[in-house]
């Protein structure tokens, strides 16, 4: 029994090795940040916010930002708007051709971005359009597309399809029946999707490359610009913003989901 | 419920048409402009011949990258392995109140910024970076060791990145289990070695697979890592289709170097479809 717990121990601390080795280069951009020298590199001397004063003067990485939260919410509604029909048809409906349609609708996650954004580039060049805003929204709302599929679908097999029927047995129109019940049960669903989405549009870099132009960069494509040069301590801040940011979203967004759907529960 | 067979499809039309459009259409395109033509004044022909395709394999400089980028592939999947089978079957196997609060953590680099995660490591491997400082102030070296810029810190880019995806799928197949297995294996006579090796692990091979699959083609489509991380001897073959077609505008060449990519991973999936089903894949991604 002895050698078992010691097993164990050793399975314990290999995961936790596993979890500094993710986490520590993640650590390093938040305390870098706050480092006053001038590169961006250690030892640390002393603590200053005055990379993060800097950046917020940099008018190039403001606007990126701008854009980068305009693209992201109209992606997120975007793809949302026709994911969520599309899952329900999914979970709601049998028809023929029901699998294939869905690996099909979800395999372009399989594609690599690189493809994506040369396809989409090269059909938009023999339609003789020029680089636009709307090339990078439509761009997005594909690449996003079927993660919004995935999650919203894995939420809505949680619904029992019994809340519908007795609202309709009940004498419930079909439109009232999906306004006072399903949309309720599903508002998390969709929630998540946008969420998942925005992150996924706010953060692509490749098919952005692609895509973008010079009036419409976004923050990881600056901050890629950025890179060419050298590292930099306004790209840790900028980065420990953008960690900052990211993570709290999720997590607030998480705590305010689970407070609406205890609100609706009996 | 009254089925009207026209429903679902109703539902399903604006995402149908938005990837027909704008997915289906344009990949097709470029298999289509992969037989072109580059005139030497820039211009693309309509044609049909196969001299793109014929350039790649010319001589040694294309392969030798798509080589190099199965490689790394290779490399990456078998490190993601190692490094996430045993955090997964800690996971299932922890009674700890901390448990959702650490699945939460495995899954929070997802939430973070790529192209953050990925420069992340200039300030640990760099010249005067954590690992180069701390072995300079200690005096076990006297000039920096150059981390940066191979191979190596590639992968361990790309190992940021996909170990997530690894640890997930492994985590969904043996979440599967049931744990009674293995104790009636034990009560069998087997030792926990014993029944880990001969039930759990088989058992839990679904989702091993599913992992390396994921970590493989999304290893393969790679563009940012060896941009930030890698030397000019790291490109990989996405770096190639980008600079073909952004950097020097040859379409019809930067097509056939596309199809060539999708063309590896179509044979891959297909063959994993074959045996193993894809469904897995999307059923632990789905999860994350």
């Amino acid at each position: 029994m002895k050698k078992l717990i010691s097993g164990w121990t050793l399975i314990k601390l290999y995961t936790i090795l596993v979890y500094a080795w993710m986490f520590a280069p993640i650590v390093a951009v938040v305390i870098l940040a706050f480092n006053p020298q001038q590169f961006g590199t250690f030892p640390l001397e002393g603590f200053s916010f005055k990379w993060f004063v800097k950046l917020s003067q940099n008018s190039t990485i403001m606007e990126a930002f701008q854009n980068s939260l305009v693209l992201g919410s109209l992606t997120a509604i975007f793809a949302t708007a026709i994911g969520v029909p599309a899952a329900l048809a999914f979970i709601r409906y049998e028809f023929r051709g029901k699998d294939f349609l869905n690996t099909m609708l979800i395999a372009p996650i399989m594609i690599p971005e690189v493809v994506l954004g040369v396809a989409l580039l090269l059909f938009i060049r023999w339609l003789q359009q020029p680089k636009s805003f709307a090339l990078l929204l439509i761009g997005h709302v594909v690449l996003t597309l079927p993660y919004v599929l995935l999650i919203v679908q894995a939420r809505l097999v949680g619904i029992k399809r019994e809340y519908e029927e007795a609202a309709l047995s009940l004498g419930a129109s079909p439109f009232q029946t999906f306004r006072e019940i399903t949309f309720p049960l599903l508002a998390p669903a969709i929630f998540a999707g946008m969420l998942f989405a925005f992150t996924i549009s706010f953060d692509d870099v490749t098919a952005t490359l692609f895509w973008a132009t010079a009036q419409n960069q976004t923050v990881p494509v600056k901050i890629f610009s950025m890179l060419r040069t050298s590292i930099s301590p306004e790209i840790n801040a900028l980065g420990a913003v953008m960690i900052v940011l990211t993570v709290s979203i999720p997590l607030a967004a998480g705590y305010v989901a689970r407070r609406f759907a205890r609100g609706n529960t009996p | 419920m009254k089925e009207k067979p026209w429903k679902p499809w109703l539902l399903l039309s604006p995402s149908l048409t938005a990837v027909f459009l704008l997915l289906v259409i344009p990949v097709c395109f470029v298999v289509v402009y992969s037989f072109w033509l580059r005139a030497p004044s820039g211009q693309d022909i309509p044609a049909f011949q196969f001299g793109n395709y014929a350039k790649f394999f010319a001589d040694f400089f294309y392969p030798v990258i798509l080589l190099n980028t199965i490689r790394v592939a290779l490399e990456t999947v078998f490190i993601c392995l190692i490094m996430g089978y045993i955090p997964a079957y800690f996971f299932y196997r922890t009674e700890s109140r901390l448990k959702p609060f650490l699945m939460i953590l495995v899954m929070l680099p997802f939430w973070i910024s790529f192209i953050i995660r990925t420069l992340s490591w200039i300030n640990i491997l760099g010249d005067s970076g954590l690992i180069n400082h701390l072995l300079l102030k200690s005096g076990l070296i006297s000039s920096p060791i150059p981390m940066l810029y191979n191979e190596g810190a590639v992968i361990m880019g790309l190992i940021q990145y996909l170990l997530p995806f690894m640890i997930l799928n492994i985590y969904v197949s043996l979440d599967g289990i049931d744990k009674s297995l293995a104790e009636a294996a034990k009560s069998l006579g087997c030792t926990e070695w014993q029944a880990f090796r001969e039930v759990t692990l088989p058992l839990s091979m679904p989702g091993v697979s599913a992992g390396c699959l994921l970590v493989f083609v999304l290893t393969c489509g790679t563009y940012l890592p060896p941009m930030i991380l890698g030397g000019p001897g790291n490109e990989m073959i996405a770096n190639l289709i980008f600079k073909r077609v952004i950097g020097t505008l040859d379409w019809p060449f930067g097509s056939a170097i596309s199809v060539i990519l999708l063309l590896l991973l179509v044979i891959i999936v297909y063959t994993y479809n074959r045996y193993m089903g894809i469904n897995q894949i999307f059923k632990s991604l789905s999860k994350g």
